[in-house]
């Protein structure tokens, strides 16, 4: 099903009775549990920019527009979205256009990353997708239609369901418009790059750039192998520790020459230019570098200390290929398809108090296996009321995020 | 006035048990019982409303708020939770039948951590207490409302509290990693913690502004962040309201962010210059306070920038600050807005609603109106980057025609700001005060979407009952 509108939607939805198998132009289907449903519902065709109001920082869009166009009306302001959302179609194997089952898949729209609460190197200084949804449009499971926040920045009025929505992967309503806040892209960016540091070493010197008063606005860390598959990165030879720099050039001049000569203390740093660092930070935000590797693929989200130990367990436990974002507080591992390396994720994870997510997998295993930490007993019997709240036939998305939810 | 929820009559027939209970739950100095002991907690920042509980408790740990939820969730009686009681919106305001859950004793800070960039602290800890503890390290934690030197972080977690540098560093929310929170039942919850982005439902940021309605917050885990090299103010004084909300647009639309951006029409100008003596230009209709951080030659860039982009709008004053001493006296004005009101009045009351900044103009003119058809003056303080006005209206307590015009305008500003594309509140919560013009906003079925979260965190509506929601329930 394929609604012209969002009255048709909610149309559909006050007349289903089946589960609904919920997504935008599915570019994400292979992310978390594969939902059993008959039905298929696509918001692929809400699509149009609604609102852009640069000198009020935001614009608003219906769910099924291509992110790259919201991505080209904010750049034509000289705006961006904040959270620098990343682009999996070709980690997950969903580069349209082709066909998947039901589906006819497209670019990934800015419903999908909203749902999925996706969020790319930015997100350690400058907050997640869900800390820049304004506002939301949405159908809920009983086909009524809501909306949540507003079009303006700072609003307390009610409870957050803008948040709630937002990484909720169209278990509790389908978002049919949403509003986010932009900011002016920086004039200018550039990277320090520290070369040949062991991933200890490396957090140790990302801690230092993201305690600096420089605002570093990305910090990671790959290791030889990883960072030879970016070509950006190649040829500066061995493992890479890359601190950003986004703002006006002045700033970006001054800002990067003081982070290297503060950074001195953990070896010699080259300062990779605007191209460059573009480049080196999209392949990191769409986490490039995995794109070849079979199995598993892995976001691992811990403190960022306890990066090195994650990366080192699971290298000793299946022979992951890694690297880190965050400055060490993502962990992206690839490994086999099997239980095994899952549960030592799943173990590796929650020995550091952290969280996980099985990205990539096959079918049978995500079906199979907890793709994100089970919740307290407590915590997931108000998580089923709140399903309940939105949804109260189980009609969407059901078991996509945890098995009977 | 607002009306208050009718007493459960059950709970107040069985007040005596309702304090023996919570006596042998925490030591005997956290329960309150006199009357005129409790008379400290019966109002909050909105104090035209007052209404001594029923009876205080003072936890001092997790498991104290976790047996006391517990035994009130048995017992069927109301809570309201409290931390230092500065909400404006009337969110801390007691129930004649609710026991006060009051977080101040819990004031520890329990970790820092600079390498990972956060800090444990507890409920009952101040907002300012945090960038305390961190700034010998050069770090601070965000989020500053005029009140942070009184309030706790807990009720920043519950009210979702901004300040002056949202623009730049976010809201609570967006400084927030984790939290423990008690459930009605008595459960104890961990969710996040000092990693970024939990799987499954985003919890940290449904619970940060719940306002007291779906749990009560013992522990967070805030983000601290490194300040920056340095800061520095200039001001801007302009001939209209009209002029300097052009030049708002006009610096937002060069691609320049400032860390602050406010906005204050002329009463407000006369009432802070008396009281902070900044150097406030008094002959302009509005002035444009605006910060910029980074190095001395940053700051210089930046404010060249924003003095070149100022002057093309007619300044009567345009005056960066040359010294630290002068930035303080700046910001002393600012944020001491609301004293100085109250200086010239005998009472006012502070909206918050939220306007998109292109409307500026017209809601001012229109508030200006409706300020002299009601008879009652205001001074307006803005947030100009992102919109969030505070209107201050001053009136008279002792006249109750007085308060009830004020509680009127008020409202009327509120449905206006709805009304442009804006929002009923931007950062002081919906609270009593806000409670019936919900519906300004929300339809039913919203509200009914709403009411049923709160349903799914609290089955029996006794968290904070009287707040948020306009009343369906009574006792």
């Amino acid at each position: 099903m394929i609604p012209r509108d969002e009255a048709e939607l909610a149309d559909i939805l006050r007349a289903a009775s089946e589960p609904i198998s919920v997504r935008g132009n599915g570019t994400k289907l292979g992310m978390l549990r594969p939902v059993q449903a008959a039905a298929t519902l696509s918001t692929s065709a809400l699509t149009g920019i609604t609102l852009s109001a640069p000198k009020e920082l935001v614009l608003s869009a219906r769910a099924g527009t291509p992110l790259a166009e919201i991505e080209a009306e904010a750049a034509r302001n000289g705006q961006h979205i904040i959270a620098e959302p990343p682009d999996f179609s070709a980690l997950l194997g969903t580069i349209g256009p082709q066909i998947i089952g039901p589906q006819t898949i497209g670019p990934q729209t800015i419903g999908g990353v909203t749902a999925t609460n996706l969020s790319g190197p930015r997100r350690v200084a400058w907050g997640a997708m869900r800390d820049h949804v304004m506002g939301v449009r949405a159908v809920n499971g009983a086909g009524e239609i809501i909306r949540a926040g507003g079009r303006v920045l700072k609003n307390v009025t009610g409870l957050d369901i803008c948040k709630l929505l937002t990484g909720s992967h169209g278990t509790l309503a389908v978002m049919t418009e949403i509003t986010i806040k932009v900011l002016p892209a920086p004039e200018r960016r550039a990277t320090v790059a520290l070369m040949g540091l062991d991933p200890k070493q490396a957090v140790a010197a990302l801690s230092a750039a993201l305690g600096s008063p420089y605002s570093v606005s990305g910090a990671a860390h790959l290791p030889a192998a990883m960072a030879a598959r970016i070509p950006a990165l190649a040829w500066l030879g061995g493992a890479v520790t890359l601190a950003r720099i986004e703002d006006f050039a002045l700033s970006v001049a001054y800002r990067s020459g003081r982070l290297r000569a503060d950074l001195a203390g953990f070896g010699v740093a080259e300062i990779l230019d605007d191209g460059a660092s573009r480049a080196a930070w999209a392949a990191i935000r769409d986490a490039a570098p995995l794109v070849g590797e079979p199995g598993c693929v892995w976001r691992i989200s811990v403190r960022p200390s306890a990066g090195p130990a994650v990366a080192a367990t699971l290298e000793a436990a299946f022979g992951a290929a890694w690297f880190m974002d965050w400055g060490g507080g993502l962990v992206w591992a690839a490994g086999p398809a099997d239980e095994a390396a899952h549960a030592a994720v799943a173990d590796a994870a929650r020995a550091s108090g952290g969280t996980w997510m099985l990205l990539r997998g096959p079918e049978p295993l995500r079906a199979a296996v907890a793709v994100v930490p089970p919740e307290a007993p407590a915590l997931a019997a108000i998580a089923r009321r709140v399903k309940a709240a939105f949804d109260p036939r189980g009609i969407l998305n059901p078991g996509r995020i945890h098995a009977g939810l | 006035m607002i009306a208050q929820p009718v007493p459960k009559a059950a709970s107040l027939a069985k007040r005596d048990a309702i304090v023996a209970g919570l006596r042998r739950l925490v030591r005997d100095s956290g329960v309150i019982a006199e009357p005129i002991r409790m008379k400290t907690y019966e109002t909050d920042g909105l104090a035209a409303y007052r209404q001594v509980p029923m009876v205080v408790v003072l936890p001092e740990t997790t498991e104290e708020v976790a047996r006391i939820l517990a035994f009130l969730h048995q017992e069927g009686v109301r809570i309201v939770p409290r931390g230092a009681g500065t909400s404006l919106s009337g969110g801390a305001l007691p129930m004649e039948d609710a026991v006060v859950v009051g977080m101040m004793r819990m004031n520890r800070i329990l970790d820092i951590d600079y390498d990972d960039r956060c800090a444990v602290v507890q409920a009952g800890v101040t907002n300012i207490g945090i960038t305390q503890a961190v700034q010998e390290r050069g770090f601070f934690y965000a989020p500053d409302p005029s009140s942070q030197l009184a309030c706790m972080i807990g009720g920043n977690v519950n009210m979702n509290s901004g300040g002056a540098h949202c623009l730049r560093y976010g809201v609570t929310a967006n400084n927030l990693l984790g939290l423990k929170i008690v459930t009605i039942e008595g459960e104890v919850i961990d969710i996040g913690g000092a990693h970024m982005d939990a799987a499954g439902y985003d919890w940290l940021g449904l619970l940060t502004g719940s306002e007291g309605q779906l749990a009560i917050v013992t522990e967070v885990t805030v983000r601290i962040l490194r300040g920056p090299e340095g800061a520095r103010a200039m001001l801007a004084g302009f001939a209209s309201n009209e002029v300097a909300g052009a030049c708002v647009d006009a610096i937002i639309s060069s691609g320049i962010i400032p860390v602050a951006l406010e906005f204050m029409d002329k009463p407000a100008i006369h009432a802070c210059e008396a009281f902070a003596h900044a150097g406030y230009p008094l002959d302009a209709e509005a002035l444009l306070i605006i910060e910029v951080e980074g190095s001395v030659a940053e700051q210089d860039h930046l404010l060249g920038r924003i003095k070149d982009i100022c002057r093309e709008y007619d300044p009567i004053t345009l005056r960066v600050s040359e010294s630290a001493e002068e930035s303080l006296a700046i910001w002393k004005g600012r944020k001491g807005a609301f004293g100085a009101v109250g200086r010239i009045s005998p009472d006012y009351l502070c909206m918050d609603g939220t306007i998109p900044t292109g409307q500026l103009p017209l809601v001012l003119r229109r508030i200006r109106e409706m300020s002299d058809a009601c008879g009652l003056q205001v001074a307006n303080i803005f947030h100009a980057g992102d919109g969030n006005l505070h209107p201050l209206i001053m009136f008279d307590a002792n006249d109750p025609d007085s308060f009830h015009r004020a509680e009127v305008f008020g409202a009327d500003i509120l449905k206006l700001c709805v009304e442009v594309g804006g929002c009923l509140t931007g950062e002081h919560g919906v609270g009593v005060e806000k409670r019936d013009l919900m519906g300004v906003q929300f339809n039913a079925a919203e509200l009914d979407q709403q009411r049923r979260i709160k349903s799914a965190f609290d089955p029996g509506w006794l968290l904070n009952t009287n707040k948020v929601f306009p009343l369906l329930h009574t006792a």
